[in-house]
């Protein structure tokens, strides 16, 4: 018999992750993970193929319009990658936000009838779509790899070394807006209008589909400050060689980062508590 | 925070659970934006309804106050009160689905709640797959659901299937596999709320057993929410009553299931049948009840041996031959205990009033409210079927213990006084 005791009342502290018990969920999160990972693709003919399927074909999409028809500078790198690059790790971010985005609305039903720690969802979301993102990644190293073979100009280096930093800041990012959004979508549905369509469009003030180089000098700080736009410039400086390592902005990238995360994490603690009441 | 005492495994004190009435805000950000912007320039508020007062805080309901209760470890508490009497607000506070407004809870070890039937359960995972699924969220990890993987298969009766995507499953099946996890969890505390109204009997039957045995063998506490009262008599040794938001008893389960189910005592010892109030409906306007009486009594509470005195009075509507009266005995649950037959005790003319005497031996009624119905019928002449021509409520009959042994047995008693046992050898 345990013998610990729990005590709940209307209180909340303000910012208050239980880490230990989410290290108990441990099995939960990776249970929700499988279970979207079956429900993505039971029933269909490809089934996980899908994955890299999706990028490959977005990518050869960017690259017939921006490329080929609107002949966007890639900065002298084969524009395929250019520009796969930027997509696959914007789509990671973007799916983190919109996952963590419809935590409390996509989940009221189990979550009105059942407790373990909320933040097991948004959790599970990052480890799904980081999965994905693997897979997508590999698929892009083993073209980085051929084509540095083959002699294009493409010219990964030292700045490799941050990448797992680049990843889990995309990811933290993306699910710490996506939190914000999510606790207050809870009163306000139209910020869920909102959110899906001002991703598509953040995703063009931010340096996926044209270099940094291509911005107009005196903009360039101002589209930098967008917290997204270092972490792609530098992911793609990193493997490719293209554009350069602004490593204030993505300091500052850093910083916003951790605002983010920390306050959404304070709004999402507020909600959770009540939103089965409002929702 | 205080300390609980060793027993205590959940303690409540001053709970209290309100939810706002109606719209909360008005659904969109630039509404509530000018409706604050209007109260903050002291102008009137440009969303309020056209003709409602405006008011600081909107409309509260409260649905739980001033609840304190201590639980004690290996209890089975039944809790019983009418729909939005405050009996899943308070178990949803105690599973952490939602805050209480004021007031704490303090409980020991782990709670496993069943609010619901298959919580998380996922149409395309399979069976086993979603035993993983809802284990974890009910707080096991991998390692425990594995350790009693086989007992829940067995408990859910669902072998055949188990590795079939469970949107495929009968909800039969869902209910059995959903339960069978919830009752293998290692938690010290089982809360259940209505769940086991799908399964079959046989089911239902083994569920209770394995709730009684958690309870009694591994000293396990279970809360139970239902609205059927011989499940709760069946497993639970305690009963809290709701009734809006409050606690109106706590104690034994016989006499909190009757004072949900009898409501108001009625102490009346006569009955006059103006209107149709307390009759039930039937097809043939053949004769009208209008008045019943104790004769001779004050009060409808007996004990003992008793003759009990009735008098009847009714009116013919029509020429009706020998009508017969059965008395129908209910118990609390107004489930029948027994009936009284007279055949043959009138013939009447259409526009005749009558008004008879009855003697009913309530000598072997236990202890116990019983509640009456008066049923007139005749017999169908050729074909031998009975048809009711007039029904009513009757009035009510109270019987007090003999004495201190009845009392201390009230429990297992029944309604049917003890015939007798002797040892023989």
């Amino acid at each position: 018999m345990r013998d610990d005791i729990t005590y709940i009342n209307a209180k909340s502290k303000l910012f208050s992750v239980n880490f230990r018990e989410l290290l108990k969920y441990r099995d939960l999160i990776w249970l929700m993970v499988k279970r979207d990972l079956v429900n993505s693709y039971k029933q269909t003919v490809l089934g996980p193929i899908w994955i890299i399927i999706n990028p490959l074909l977005s990518t050869s999409v960017f690259t017939i319009i921006f490329d080929v028809i609107a002949g966007i500078s890639t900065d002298g790198v084969p524009p395929f990658l250019f520009y796969m690059a930027g997509n696959v790790l914007w789509s990671f971010f973007s799916e983190c936000l919109n996952r963590a985005s419809s935590t409390f609305l996509s989940n009221a039903r189990i979550f009105g009838k059942v407790y373990f720690p909320r933040l097991v969802m948004p959790i599970a979301g990052i480890v799904f779509n980081f999965i994905n993102f693997v897979v997508q990644l590999s698929v892009f190293v083993i073209l980085v790899v051929i084509f540095t073979l083959i002699g294009s100009n493409v010219h990964p280096n030292w700045l490799l070394a941050l990448t797992p930093v680049l990843v889990l800041q995309t990811a933290l990012l993306g699910t710490g807006i996506g939190l914000i959004v999510s606790s207050i979508t809870t009163k306000y549905r139209d910020l869920k209008i909102l959110v899906t369509f001002g991703v598509s469009l953040l995703m063009y003030i931010t340096p996926v589909v044209y270099p940094v180089s291509k911005v107009p000098e005196s903009f360039r700080w101002l589209m930098l400050c967008n917290p997204v736009a270092p972490i792609v410039e530098t992911f793609r400086c990193a493997f490719l060689g293209s554009g350069e390592f602004h490593w204030v902005f993505w300091l500052l990238s850093l910083a916003v980062t951790a605002v983010i995360v920390f306050f959404g994490v304070i709004v999402f603690n507020k909600v959770e508590k009540t939103f089965i009441d409002t929702v | 925070m205080k300390q609980l005492e060793k027993d205590v495994v959940i303690r409540t004190t001053g709970l209290r659970k309100e939810y706002n009435l109606g719209v909360i805000g008005s659904g969109t950000l630039r509404r509530d934006v000018q409706s604050w912007y209007a109260k903050k320039r002291g102008r009137e508020d440009p969303n309020r309804k056209i003709g409602t007062e405006a008011h600081e805080k909107g409309e509260i309901f409260v649905a739980l106050k001033d609840f304190d209760v201590d639980i004690k470890r290996g209890e089975r508490v039944g809790i019983i009160g009418a729909n939005g009497a405050g009996k899943s607000t308070f178990l949803k506070l105690l599973s952490r689905i939602t805050s209480p407004t004021e007031g704490e809870i303090a409980y020991r070890g782990r709670i496993a709640s069943m609010l619901e039937v298959g919580t998380g359960f996922n149409g395309e995972l399979t069976g086993r797959e979603n035993i993983y699924l809802n284990g974890a969220i009910l707080g096991m990890t991998k390692a425990e659901v594995d350790n009693k993987m086989d007992e829940i298969i067995a408990f859910s009766e669902c072998e055949t299937f188990i590795d079939t995507p469970v949107k495929r499953y009968s909800s039969g099946m869902f209910v059995k596999l959903a339960f069978a996890v919830a009752a293998h969890l290692d938690a010290e505390i089982l809360i259940m709320d209505e769940v086991l109204a799908v399964g079959d009997m046989k089911f239902q039957r083994k569920c209770i057993d394995k709730m009684r045995q958690l309870a009694i063998d591994e000293n396990r506490t279970v809360l139970y929410v239902s609205h059927n009262m011989s499940t709760i008599q069946d497993l639970c040794n305690r009963c809290l009553v709701l009734s809006h938001g409050e606690k109106i008893f706590d104690g034994g389960v016989d006499e909190a299931v009757a004072l949900y189910l009898g409501g108001e005592k009625d102490a009346s010892i006569s009955y006059h049948y103006e209107d149709d109030k307390y009759k039930y409906p039937v097809r043939s306007h053949e004769i009208n009840l209008t008045d019943a009486r104790y004769v001779g009594l004050t009060t409808n509470r007996f004990q003992g041996a008793f003759q009990l005195p009735l008098e009847l009075g009714w009116t013919y509507l029509k020429d009706v031959e020998n009508v017969g009266l059965r008395i129908e005995i209910m118990d609390y649950k107004h489930y029948p205990v027994t009936a009284y037959l007279l055949e043959n005790i009138h013939s009447g003319k259409k526009g005749e009033s009558v008004t008879k005497r009855f003697k009913l031996d309530i000598t072997d009624l236990a202890q116990g409210n019983y509640y009456t119905r008066y049923v007139f019928f005749r017999i169908e002449t050729g074909a031998n079927t009975v048809e009711d021509i007039e029904y009513a409520v009757g009035l009510t009959i109270y019987k007090n213990p003999v004495n201190d042994g009845e009392a201390r047995w009230k429990k297992a008693w029944g309604s049917m006084l003890n015939p007798g046992i002797e040892l023989t050898e």
